[in-house]
């Protein structure tokens, strides 16, 4: 029987130049393939045993450095010079260390196009649905593949509909929405599927604020996030690069796994609570709880934006100095903005360390590692045990308003009441 | 043969396998000493050839790093049997050369026991009883059947997209 499609077998569907419905497994091009510095390595390894001597297109391939820089090690270093190698062998523009945090900097450099069917190998490629591509996150050998041949097999995914009215209330966002859609969906209530985000609190969203809700689409297990593309979309893709005109509505007869709806008007300031990113709770039900070290930075809530929202709890006081407050901007065009703003002066001069584009404690490799027993609060998008450093340690995440208020208390603090 | 069960709860993210601070290792054998680390330490010291890793629901979830499937690949495992995985890790399982089963059962295993994997007649067999596993979906199979992704794309000098 004849339905209408979900915007991810839009996608499909037009990359094939045939109908594709959830469940058709398709060897779909790739629009755009996106490497860093952690999996990187292994994946040009990969491409050459299966006896790749060209990538499919140079012009295709994001290449970039961010997990480790400036290299923390020397195996570190050794996988930069190895990097820049591959990139200069095959003409790649390397983005090397200069530009940020890669996710950011694929979407601000214009690398992404609605309708764009892209991977990554890291697995929260997720977030450049918010420019209305179905984007994944990979594996090294998978991106091997994909690098060879300039395609990859995919399963058409199911849909899981998100749907959020209303206006959010002062000092609560995106991230926050997002938190309490982990918490209800599940750590694997998406797994294998699409979230596919509508209705007025997403029409009215900011484009920092569609990369936050779809960045943690893999929170839920979800393949993808998308925000069909609109005005919003158009207005930010302007001067960044051209684009075909594509309509990515859903169907209104679409055919959806699950369909959630949220009003984020009543919605609380939300916080993970260690160890899982979907055991989430209002920030009243651990607001108190002493905190060691605030991140404020990550693909997920790094942008100017982020960096403003921070700054207007702050307003013109003094961290607490029992808390040790790092902040990143995600990339090199937020830090400028974050900079010509004042901010960074105003961060600095209340106790904070700024830190250059990277992705920082994020991923517990770097630098910004908690010992046993530390208790970290992170706008990044995981707390796993053992994710910023001792296995004894915990992570709490949050948005950054309320990352802010709780370093200004050193405890988890309601950013409303600050 | 039967081998030995290191059985986990739900939810084992990569993080938990392997800890972001060995991200820069490749060798499998190297990740496989550090594997679970902070988690279940003596996995690495005692974890031997043909062992099997049970797990609960969503294994492997979290990032998309193949160091993962790399180090309990370099511990000897072979076959990890999941109430179900997280996509990722599936895939790269499967690319890295370890055969990732479903089996909803797999909360009744017990860690320590042994477990014997009829993988054609879509069981296994652990203290006496059969489980049931779920077929791999054709399309794996077809690159497990080659020696995993690697071999597949040797074998394939070009690729047909969907678009022809």
């Amino acid at each position: 029987m004849a339905r209408g499609l979900t915007v991810a077998e839009k996608i499909f569907s037009r990359r094939c130049h045939r109908e594709k419905k959830a469940g058709d497994v398709v060897m779909a091009p790739i629009d755009a393939a996106m490497i860093h510095d952690i999996t990187g390595p292994l994946a040009i390894t990969q491409f050459w045993e299966m006896g790749g001597e060209r990538v499919f297109d140079p012009e295709k391939i994001i290449l970039l450095f961010d997990h480790q820089i400036p290299a923390d090690s020397i195996p570190a270093a050794k996988n930069h010079v190895m990097m820049r190698a591959f990139a200069e062998e095959q003409g790649i523009v390397n983005y090397d260390l200069r530009e940020g945090v890669c996710h950011q900097v694929a979407l601000e450099k214009g690398r992404v196009a609605p309708g764009d069917i892209v991977v990554g190998s890291d697995s929260h490629t997720c977030m450049y649905g918010a420019v209305g591509a179905f984007a994944t996150g990979i594996g090294s050998t998978d991106m091997g593949f994909a690098l060879k041949f300039g395609a990859l097999y995919f399963r058409v995914p199911e849909s899981i509909r998100v749907g959020a009215e209303g206006r959010f209330a002062s000092r609560v966002g995106p991230k926050d929405l997002i938190l309490r859609l982990t918490g209800d969906i599940g750590a694997d209530g998406a797994t294998y599927c699409a979230l596919e985000f509508g209705g007025s609190a997403f029409e009215e969203m900011d484009m920092p604020g569609r990369m936050t809700c779809c960045n943690m689409a893999i929170e839920m297990g979800g393949k993808a996030g998308i925000v069909p593309p609109d005005e919003v979309t158009r207005a930010y893709l302007k001067e960044r690069r051209s684009f075909d005109p594509v309509e990515l509505s859903p169907d209104s007869d679409a055919v959806y796994l699950d369909q959630r709806s949220y009003d984020v008007s009543d919605l609380s300031p939300q916080v993970a609570v260690p160890h899982n990113v979907d055991n989430v709770v209002s920030v009243e039900e651990v607001a108190g709880r002493k905190v060691d070290q605030v991140f404020i930075g990550s693909c997920t809530n790094g942008r100017f934006e982020d960096m403003q929202e921070a700054a207007e709890v702050l307003g013109n006081e003094t961290f607490s100095d029992k808390v040790r407050v790092i902040i990143i901007p995600a990339s090199r065009d937020e830090y400028l903005k974050t900079l010509r703003a004042g901010l960074i002066e105003r961060f600095v001069e209340a106790g904070a360390l700024v830190e250059a584009p990277c992705c920082g404690p994020c991923m517990g490799g770097a630098f910004g590692l908690l010992a046993p027993g530390e208790v970290s609060l992170s706008t990044s998008n995981r707390n796993f045990r053992g994710r910023q450093g001792s296995t004894e340690a915990e992570v709490y995440l949050s948005s950054p308003a309320t990352a802010a208020a709780s370093a200004l208390y050193g405890e988890i603090t309601d950013p409303r009441g600050v | 043969m039967a081998m030995r069960v290191w059985k986990f709860g739900n939810d084992i993210d990569t993080d938990a396998i392997i800890p972001g601070r060995f991200l820069t290792i490749y060798d499998e054998k190297e990740l496989a000493s550090y594997a679970f680390e902070g988690t279940r330490d003596e996995f690495s010291k005692e974890a031997d050839d043909g062992d099997i890793i049970v797990g609960g629901r969503n294994f492997g979830c979290g990032s998309s790093r193949e160091h993962a499937p790399l180090a309990i690949r370099g511990a000897g495992v072979r076959v990890i049997v999941a109430e179900s995985f997280a996509r990722i890790f599936y895939r790269n399982a499967i690319n890295t050369g370890l055969l990732p089963l479903v089996c909803e059962d797999a909360g009744a295993i017990k860690d320590g026991a042994e477990l014997i994997v009829h993988t054609d007649e879509g069981y296994i067999e652990s203290a006496g009883k059969r489980y049931p596993i779920d077929p791999v979906p054709e399309f794996l199979l077809e690159i497990i059947q080659a020696g995993g992704l690697v071999a597949y794309a040797r074998a394939h000098p070009e690729v047909k997209t969907c678009t022809e």
